[in-house]
């Protein structure tokens, strides 16, 4: 019976579907002179497919990716705190997000944070359109929404981790939204926001079409205009294709103030403080990198060949990445670890973050290698040796990892090293690569992004450590944060 | 009446068994527990955290015996427990001043 319907139904789309085809089959085999059409963008249902499937990927991510990582990492008296730290990140976020976050970070405004102008969603119905990084091509702005909503859901998350054990629930309550209204939106909005490929487009080719002295110095006024509608980092010239600053430095610098001034756990360096249980931190990992793929190729906006490549380099870095970590691990320790190995693949996949539609599968399995030993030396050695107490090496993976990403990054991109090189929408094609000039500029994009959060987020801890307090009594952290702060135990046995 | 307690490595239990059911004992209590010897422990590394694990995982078992089993019963033990390397564990002997079965109410060698 269903089946009946559903061919019953299906027949007629499918007729449907091949007339379209035939019509724009036809489209293309007509011999038109560009530009003689002037069609607006265009919706894929392939890429609006892609999208919604990203979306999903990226929530798997968080819940349960790296709450089942972190979780694992942590003391068995604990473990529900952490998870729990995370699930409210994902869901407060999520409705901040609609609330204000989405027009914070993506609506015009100054080149440092956007307006409250599609606050509620206000105005992004089921028609509107978001741009992708193809001209004429469009997704339904309601999936960027949602796509950009895992970005903004799980980079607070992140930096539970490292004070992870040692702050009350409370705290953690009141420190996610401040953090990403303050910390995050302007973050995402400097580096991302910009007027879209159609109106960079449109702008150059009405300059060009501008024949007048007066009708091209206007259009040259309206190109500017359009050009200068842009997120502050991004108008540096900086680029970050997944999150690497936005994400990755962002969080990591924001978990180490934190580690900071909440100071070590109770006991830090005199008792034993190993994982409860690997093979969760194993699921975690595996998960997050398989969610990966959504982070970084959805991050390209559309099913393309851009996004293969993106997906390719979500393979190859973080591979590289667990095999550097575990032979540098294999050499130094004596033995090559399985949270070595899962360590080096969260590590590649950081570092690949910003580079994943720029580099070449070459230069990621590079930038894997490099980053693997890097990270290695930094949470091993540097870490002790510094004497902080990063429960779960946010800074060391997210930060370190990052920082060699969004760097090489500025590298990698060459089109001499494999890379894609930088498109100009204004020419209309490849523009020249500069190393000194790319570098410096992502560089700069480091530097800003470590100060912006790491001085809002100190001072962010502050308030949140005078209204509620921060650290729980040495008395309820010895007990452990699941019965002290949620009631609950993990297991019971 | 005695209580044979021995401290094994927990994947002799099962020859340890065998060997008692052998000589005709047919009750066992185990009881997983930690501890050290000789053997002290070992070094676990988390990233940058590395930890010397002292107490090993160990079992103890506690046979109840009438005193004239108790020769056969070390030997059984101390034969199937041993691997030669250190960390094979301890035999400890002492006296039982009473035992009861529950179920019928029996006492000392008969409910044993």
């Amino acid at each position: 019976m269903k089946m009946k319907t559903w061919i019953s139904a299906g027949l007629p789309v499918l007729a449907a579907t091949a007339l379209v085809a035939a019509a724009a089959f036809a489209q293309d085999a007509a011999v038109a002179p560009p530009d003689a059409v002037a069609a607006g963008p265009s919706i894929d249902k392939a890429d609006t497919t892609w999208m919604l499937l990203s979306t999903f990927l990226v929530l798997m991510m968080s819940v349960p990716g790296l709450a089942l990582f972190y979780g694992g990492l942590v003391r068995q008296k604990n473990f529900l705190s952490v998870i729990a730290q995370v699930f409210y990140s994902v869901a407060v976020v999520t409705i901040i997000w609609f609330a204000y976050g989405y027009s914070l970070a993506f609506t015009g405004g100054s080149s440092f944070v956007g307006g409250f102008s599609k606050a509620f969603l206000s105005g992004v119905g089921l028609e509107s359109l978001g741009g992708t990084f193809s001209v004429g091509v469009a997704i339904p702005e309601l999936v960027f929404v949602l796509f950009q909503l895992t970005f903004a859901a799980i980079t607070p998350a992140l930096i539970v981790g490292a004070f992870a054990e040692r702050v009350k629930f409370s705290a953690v309550v009141l420190f996610i939204p401040l953090w990403v209204t303050f910390i995050y939106f302007p973050m995402a909005h400097m580096v991302w926001y910009w007027a879209g490929p159609d109106a960079v487009d449109a702008a150059a080719k009405a300059l060009a079409a501008a024949t007048d002295p007066a009708a091209k110095e206007a259009a040259q006024a309206a190109l500017d205009a359009v050009l200068a509608d842009t997120g502050y980092i991004f108008s540096l010239g900086a680029i970050d294709f997944a999150g690497g600053t936005v994400v990755h430095i962002n969080a990591g610098i924001a978990g180490l103030v934190g580690a900071l001034i909440v100071g070590k756990r109770t006991g830090y360096g005199k008792e034993l403080m190993p994982p409860h249980s690997l093979p969760m931190a194993l699921i975690g990992t595996a998960l997050l990198w398989v969610g990966w793929f959504g982070f970084n190729a959805g991050s390209n906006l559309e099913a393309a060949p851009l996004t293969v490549l993106a997906s390719l380099n979500t393979f190859v870095a973080p591979a590289a990445a667990a095999l550097s970590w575990m032979f540098a691990e294999w050499l130094v320790k004596g033995k090559p670890s399985l949270l070595g190995i899962a360590s080096g693949v969260v590590a590649g996949l950081v570092a690949v973050t910003p580079a994943a539609g720029f580099a070449g599968p070459g230069g990621s399995i590079v930038l894997g290698l490099v980053t693997g030993v890097i990270c290695f030396i930094f949470c091993t050695s540097i870490k002790n040796a510094i004497g902080y107490d990063d429960s779960l090496d946010v800074f060391g993976v997210h930060c370190v990892g990052g920082i060699v990403g969004a760097i090489a990054t500025g590298i990698l991109v060459n089109p001499a090293l494999g890379g894609t090189g930088i498109y100009d929408y204004v020419t209309g094609a490849v523009a020249e690569y500069s190393l000194s000039g790319q570098v410096t500029a992502q560089v700069k994009a480091v530097l800003i992004t470590v100060i912006w959060s790491g001085v809002g987020s100190a001072i962010i801890y502050k308030i949140v450590d005078v209204i509620v307090g921060l650290r729980p009594s040495v008395e309820r952290e010895r007990e452990g944060l699941d019965i002290t702060d949620h009631g609950e135990r993990a297991y019971h046995s | 009446m005695k209580i044979v307690m021995a401290i094994i490595k927990p994947f002799k239990l099962e020859e340890v068994r065998d060997a008692l059911t052998g000589i005709g004992v047919h009750g066992l209590t185990v009881t997983e527990v930690k501890g050290y010897g000789r053997q002290k422990g070992h070094t676990e590394i988390y990233r940058g955290a590395e930890y010397a694990v002292s107490f090993l995982p160990k079992l103890k078992i506690e046979v109840a015996v009438a005193s004239d089993q108790v020769t056969k019963v070390i030997d059984a033990i101390s034969t199937s427990a041993k691997t030669g390397q250190i960390g094979d564990g301890k035999i400890f002997v002492y006296a039982i001043d009473q035992a009861v079965r529950i179920r019928t109410g029996e006492t000392d060698i008969d409910a044993l």
